[in-house]
C-alpha cells in the first residue's frame, strides 16, 4: 500500500530521516515506534505531502505522492494535536471538508455517533475541551471511507471509555480491509492494535517485524521491555 | 477553483464571525463619518483620511496577514491532509484574507460617505480614488504577508519582519528619497524621484490620491512633471503596472515558498 | 425714408448754413441699404460733436481713422468684420464714443499691435458696451487721458502667447477707468504699461494665457472688486508704487510658475479684502516692501503666501488661512515681514483667557514647506507619514524655520466678513 524508498529529510542542519525505506502492507495496522524526535512524525507528514522529502520516493497505492496530490482522497488523518478554526463548529468544518472533496461520497458517521458528541457539533470549537475535540478529529478521520488511516498519536487525549471505542473501530477497520499507520506510546495499544511494528531511531528504521518477533528478538514478554531494551542496544 | 472557492467562501465566514473585521469596518465607518462631521466635507477631512489610509492600510494589511496565516497553521495542516492542492489552497487563503478586508474598508468609507455624500465637493471621484487605492494597498501588504509568514517560520520574528517592512514602505523608504534628493540636488531629479517613488506601492497610491486633491500644489514646476506623467496614459499604464508587480511578485513568490514547505 | 430726407435737410443746412449752425450737432446714420454706407464716409462727412448710428448689418471697411470727435453708436446687430487681416478703428480725435458694435476678426499681426480700437492720443474717449470676437487687441489705448472703457465684452481666440494680444492694453495714459469688463482668452486681460490713477472695477478676467491683469510701473492704481479665474498666472502687478488691491477675487489660476497675485518690486501698496481661491500660489511677493494684507482669505491654494528674503516690512495681518498645502513659505532663514492676528486653521494652540488670541505663539512656515523651497522634486513627498513627523518634530523643537517669522497673536476663530464682495 505504501512504499517508502531511500527518504532522507532534514530541518535545516537537523536530519531527521536517514536513508528510511518501508513498506507498508495493505489490510494491515503498521505501528511507527521509536524514541521522541526519532522522526516518526516527519514520516507521517512526508506520506501525507505535508513535509517534502529532500530525496527518495513515496508511493501510495502505486501513485508518487510528490506528483499528484489526490491520492490523499483516500486517506484519513488524525493528527497528534487536533486544532481547528476556533469560531467556527465542528458541523461547520465538517461540511467544509464534506465541500472540499469531490461530491458523491456517502459519509461515515459511526464514530461520531459511538462518541456521543452530536450534541457538541453545533458549539464553536473554541468552547470545547481537548478530548472533545480529540473525538471530532478521529471522527473526521473516519469520515470519507479513507483505505489508509494515518493516525499519530490517536489515543492520547482520550478518555478509557472513549479510547476502547475508537480502538473498536480501528480494528473493524482493518477487517474490512483498510491500511492503517499509527504512532503511539502506549505499549498496550499497540500491542492490541498492531500487526506490524516498525521502530525507528535516528531517522533509520532500527528494527522492522511482528510484535511477537520483536519480543523475541529482544527477549522480553512484554513490548514495553523490548522496546527499551531495543532503545539500550541502540545506544551500545 | 472549486477548491479554491470553498476555501475563500469558508475564510470569508470565519472572518466575518470574529469581531477583528466588524471592528476594523466600524473604525473607517466612524474615523470618516468623524472627519466628515467636523470638516464639513472638506479638503481637510478628505486629506486627513487620506493619511490616515496610507499609514494604516499597509500595517493591518501586513499584521493581519502573517497574523492570520500563523494563526492558521493547524488548520492548513488539516487542508493539506485533504486532496487540496497548495495552489488552490494558497489562492483560497489569500483571496478569503485580502477581499473580506478591502470590503470591510470600502464598506466603512462608503456608508459615511454616502450620509454626507451631498455636503462633499466631487463625491463621486473621490470616493472612487479612495477606495480603489485603499483596496490596491490591501491586496498588495496582505500578499506581502504572505511572503513574510511563509519563509519566516517564527512567529515573532515574522511579525517583527513585518512591522519593519511597515515602517519602511511608510517611513524610511521616503527617508531614502529626501536623502537622494538633497545628496544630489545638482540635478534634475523629477524622473528619479519618480521612478523611485514608483517602485513603492505607498508612495505611488499617495501620489495618486494627491493628484485629486492637492492639484494646486502640484502643480509647480516639479508637479508639473508629475502631473503630466500621471496624467498620460503612458503614466497611467506604468503605475498600474507598478501596482501589479507589487501584487504579482509577492504572490508568486509566497505560493513558491508555500508549496515547498514543511508543515 | 425718413432717413433720406433727413439727410437731404441736412446737407442743405450744411451747405446754406455758416459756420455760427454748427452748435447743433448732427447724427448721421449708417445702414447696408441708406445713403451713406459706410461708417468710413459718414466720418468723413461728421463734424466735431456729430454722432453717427449704424444700423444693424455687417461692415467691411479699411480701417477707419476718427480724426474729430465724434459719437459712435452701434445699434443691435452692427457689425465691424476685419476679414483678419486689418485693425477697425484708429481714434486720434478727444472725446470719441464709441458704443454698441460688435467688433471682430481683426487677425494677428506679428508687426504691430493690431487692434479693434486703437486710441491714439485721445483723451477722455469713452468705449462702453461693445462686444469683441477675436480681435487680437480689442481696445489699445496709448498716450490717452481720462479715458473709460466699460461694460464691454471681450472674448479672444488666443492659443499661443506669441500669437495672441492683450483684451485691454494701456500704454502711457492717466486718470483712466476700466468698469465692468467681461475679457476671456486674451493673452493679458488687462495690461496697463506707464499708467497712472487708473481705476479697475468690476471686471472679470478669465482663461487668458498669462496674465488676468498686468500692472508695470503703473502708480498709484486702484483695482477693486475684479474676479480673475483661470488665467494662466493670475495678476502682476510690478515695478510700482501705491497701488491699491481691494475686494478682488483670484481663483483656480494654476501653472508650474502660477500665481494669484505676483508681487515684484512694488512698494507702498495695499492688499486688502481679497479672496485667494485655490491658486498654485496666493500671492508670490519678490522686492514687495511696506505692504499691507489685511483682512484677505487664503483658501486651498498650493502655497497661501510665498515672500521672499528681499522682501521687506510687509504687515499681514487678520487673514484667514484655510486648507492650504504651506501657509506661509520662504527662502530665507530670518523674517523681514510680521504675520499678527490671522487665522491659521493649522494653529493647534488654547485660549485659556478666552479672548479670542491663542496663548502660544504659530509658526506659519512648515518644516517641509522650507526643504521643497530648496528642493522642489521633494514635493513627491508631500503629506507622507514622514512629512508629517518632521513637521510635528519641527514644531516643538523649531531647527530650520526662521525663529522671527511668528505670528504672535494667532486668531482662534476665523475673521467674519462683513463687506459684500464681488460674485463669481
Amino acid at each position: 500500500m505504501i512504499s517508502v524508498r531511500n527518504l532522507e529529510k532534514s530541518y535545516g542542519r537537523l536530519k531527521v530521516l536517514r536513508d528510511l525505506s518501508l513498506d507498508v502492507t495493505k489490510g494491515r495496522v503498521t505501528a511507527v515506534l521509536g524514541p521522541n524526535a526519532a522522526g516518526k512524525t516527519t514520516l507521517i507528514k512526508c506520506i501525507l505531502g505535508l513535509a517534502t522529502p529532500d530525496s527518495g520516493a513515496i508511493s501510495v497505492g502505486g501513485v508518487n505522492v510528490a506528483v499528484d496530490y489526490r491520492y490523499r482522497e483516500s486517506i484519513g488523518y488524525m493528527p497528534q494535536k487536533a486544532t481547528f478554526p476556533e469560531n467556527l463548529t465542528a458541523r461547520e468544518v465538517i461540511r467544509f471538508l464534506q465541500d472540499l472533496r469531490s461530491a458523491g461520497h456517502d459519509y461515515d458517521t459511526t464514530l461520531l455517533r459511538d462518541f456521543e458528541i452530536e450534541s457538541d457539533l453545533n458549539k464553536p470549537l473554541r468552547s470545547l475541551s481537548g478530548g472533545t475535540r480529540q473525538k471530532i478529529s478521529a471522527s473526521i478521520a473516519f469520515l470519507f471511507n479513507p483505505r489508509l488511516l494515518i493516525l499519530d498519536e490517536p489515543t492520547a487525549g482520550l478518555d478509557p471509555r472513549s479510547s476502547s471505542k475508537f480502538k473498536d473501530r480501528i480494528l473493524q477497520f482493518r477487517s474490512d480491509g483498510g491500511t492503517v499507520i499509527l504512532t503511539s506510546h502506549i505499549m498496550s495499544e499497540v500491542d492490541e492494535l498492531a500487526d506490524q511494528v516498525v521502530y525507528l531511531n535516528a531517522g533509520r528504521v532500527a528494527f522492522e517485524g511482528k510484535p511477537r518477533e520483536m519480543r523475541e528478538r529482544t527477549g522480553t514478554d512484554r513490548l514495553e521491555r523490548a522496546i527499551a531494551r531495543l532503545m539500550e542496544e541502540v545506544v551500545k | 477553483m472549486k477548491v479554491t472557492r470553498h476555501i475563500l467562501a469558508y475564510e470569508v465566514k470565519d472572518l466575518f464571525r470574529s469581531t477583528w473585521l466588524i471592528v476594523y469596518a466600524a473604525f473607517y465607518a466612524l474615523l470618516t463619518a468623524g472627519l466628515l462631521y467636523y470638516g464639513g466635507g472638506g479638503r481637510a477631512a478628505v486629506l486627513s483620511l487620506i493619511n490616515v489610509i496610507l499609514t494604516l492600510i499597509p500595517l493591518v494589511g501586513l499584521l493581519y496577514g502573517t497574523m492570520y496565516l500563523y494563526a492558521s497553521r493547524d488548520f492548513i495542516e488539516l487542508l493539506l491532509s485533504q486532496p487540496v492542492s497548495r495552489r488552490a489552497l494558497f489562492r483560497g487563503m489569500y483571496a478569503g484574507l485580502a477581499l473580506p478586508l478591502s470590503a470591510a474598508f470600502a464598506v466603512g468609507v462608503l456608508v459615511p460617505v454616502a450620509m454626507f455624500w451631498s455636503t462633499i465637493e466631487d463625491a463621486g471621484s473621490l470616493l472612487m480614488t479612495i477606495i480603489s487605492a485603499g483596496v490596491a494597498l490591501t491586496l498588495v501588504f496582505v500578499a506581502v504577508a504572505f511572503v513574510i509568514a511563509n519563509v519566516v517560520e517564527d512567529r515573532v520574528r515574522g511579525m517583527s519582519i513585518a512591522i519593519f517592512v511597515w515602517l519602511g514602505a511608510t517611513v524610511l523608504y521616503d527617508g531614502l528619497i529626501l536623502y537622494v534628493v538633497n545628496v544630489f540636488s545638482e540635478y534634475p531629479l523629477e524622473i528619479p524621484v519618480l521612478v523611485l517613488a514608483l517602485l513603492n506601492p505607498v508612495d505611488l497610491a499617495r501620489i495618486i490620491l494627491l493628484l485629486n486633491f492637492d492639484i494646486s500644489a502640484l502643480m509647480g514646476y516639479t508637479g508639473a512633471v508629475f502631473e503630466r506623467f500621471f496624467g498620460t496614459w503612458l503614466g497611467i499604464g506604468l503605475s498600474s503596472l507598478a501596482l501589479l508587480v507589487w501584487l504579482g511578485v509577492p504572490l508568486v513568490l509566497g505560493l513558491r515558498r508555500f508549496r515547498v514547505k514543511d508543515f | 425714408m425718413k432717413t433720406r430726407i433727413f439727410l437731404a435737410i441736412a446737407g442743405i443746412i450744411l451747405t446754406a448754413a455758416p459756420s455760427a449752425f454748427q452748435v447743433t450737432a448732427r447724427t448721421i446714420v449708417v445702414g447696408p441699404e441708406g445713403d451713406v454706407r459706410s461708417i468710413q464716409e459718414a466720418v468723413a462727412l461728421a463734424q466735431d460733436g456729430d454722432s453717427i448710428l449704424v444700423s444693424a448689418g455687417v461692415y467691411h471697411e479699411p480701417t477707419i481713422e476718427i480724426d474729430r470727435s465724434l459719437v459712435l453708436h452701434g445699434q443691435p446687430g452692427a457689425i465691424l468684420d476685419g476679414d483678419t487681416e486689418r485693425g477697425l478703428l484708429l481714434v486720434t480725435a478727444p472725446d470719441v464714443s464709441i458704443t454698441g458694435f460688435v467688433f471682430r476678426n481683426v487677425g494677428v499681426s506679428f508687426v504691430e499691435d493690431r487692434a479693434a480700437i486703437k486710441v491714439d492720443a485721445g483723451h477722455n474717449c469713452y468705449i462702453s458696451d461693445n462686444r469683441f470676437e477675436d480681435t487680437f487687441f480689442a481696445v489699445y489705448l496709448a498716450k490717452t487721458s481720462g479715458c473709460t472703457v466699460a461694460r464691454n465684452t471681450i472674448i479672444g481666440r488666443a492659443e499661443r502667447q506669441t500669437a495672441a494680444g492683450n483684451g485691454i492694453h494701456a500704454w502711457y495714459s492717466r486718470d483712466l477707468k476700466i468698469l465692468d469688463n467681461v475679457i476671456r482668452h486674451q493673452r493679458d486681460g488687462i495690461y496697463l504699461e506707464f499708467v497712472e490713477d487708473a481705476t479697475i472695477e468690476r471686471n472679470e478676467s478669465v482663461d487668458n494665457l498669462r496674465y488676468g491683469l498686468h500692472f508695470m510701473f503703473s502708480d498709484r492704481c486702484r483695482y477693486v472688486d475684479n474676479l480673475f479665474q483661470y488665467n494662466d498666472a493670475g495678476v502682476a502687478v510690478m515695478y510700482t508704487e501705491r497701488v491699491e488691491m481691494i475686494g478682488n477675487r483670484f481663483e483656480h489660476n494654476w501653472g508650474s510658475a502660477s500665481y494669484g497675485l505676483l508681487l515684484k518690486d512694488i512698494d507702498d501698496s495695499r492688499i486688502v479684502g481679497n479672496v485667494f481661491l485655490d491658486n498654485t500660489i496666493g500671492i508670490m511677493a519678490e522686492g514687495a516692501n511696506r505692504m499691507e494684507v489685511a483682512d484677505n482669505d487664503f483658501e486651498a491654494n498650493g502655497w497661501a503666501v510665498k515672500i521672499m528674503a528681499n522682501a521687506i516690512d510687509n504687515i499681514f495681518s487678520r487673514n484667514n488661512f484655510v486648507g492650504n498645502t504651506f501657509d506661509v513659505s520662504t527662502n530665507s532663514s530670518r523674517a523681514y515681514s510680521s504675520f499678527e492676528g490671522n487665522f491659521w486653521d493649522r494653529y493647534q494652540g488654547y485660549d485659556l483667557d478666552r479672548d479670542g488670541v491663542g496663548d502660544v505663539p504659530f509658526r506659519p512656515v512648515r518644516f517641509f514647506s522650507l526643504v521643497v523651497e530648496r528642493e522642489e522634486p521633494a514635493l513627491i513627498l508631500l503629506r507622507s507619514f514622514l512629512v508629517d513627523l518632521l513637521d510635528t518634530l519641527e514644531r516643538v523643537l523649531p531647527v530650520l524655520t526662521p525663529e522671527s517669522l511668528v505670528d504672535q497673536q494667532p486668531r482662534m476663530r476665523r475673521v467674519e466678513r462683513t463687506t459684500p464682495r464681488h460674485q463669481s
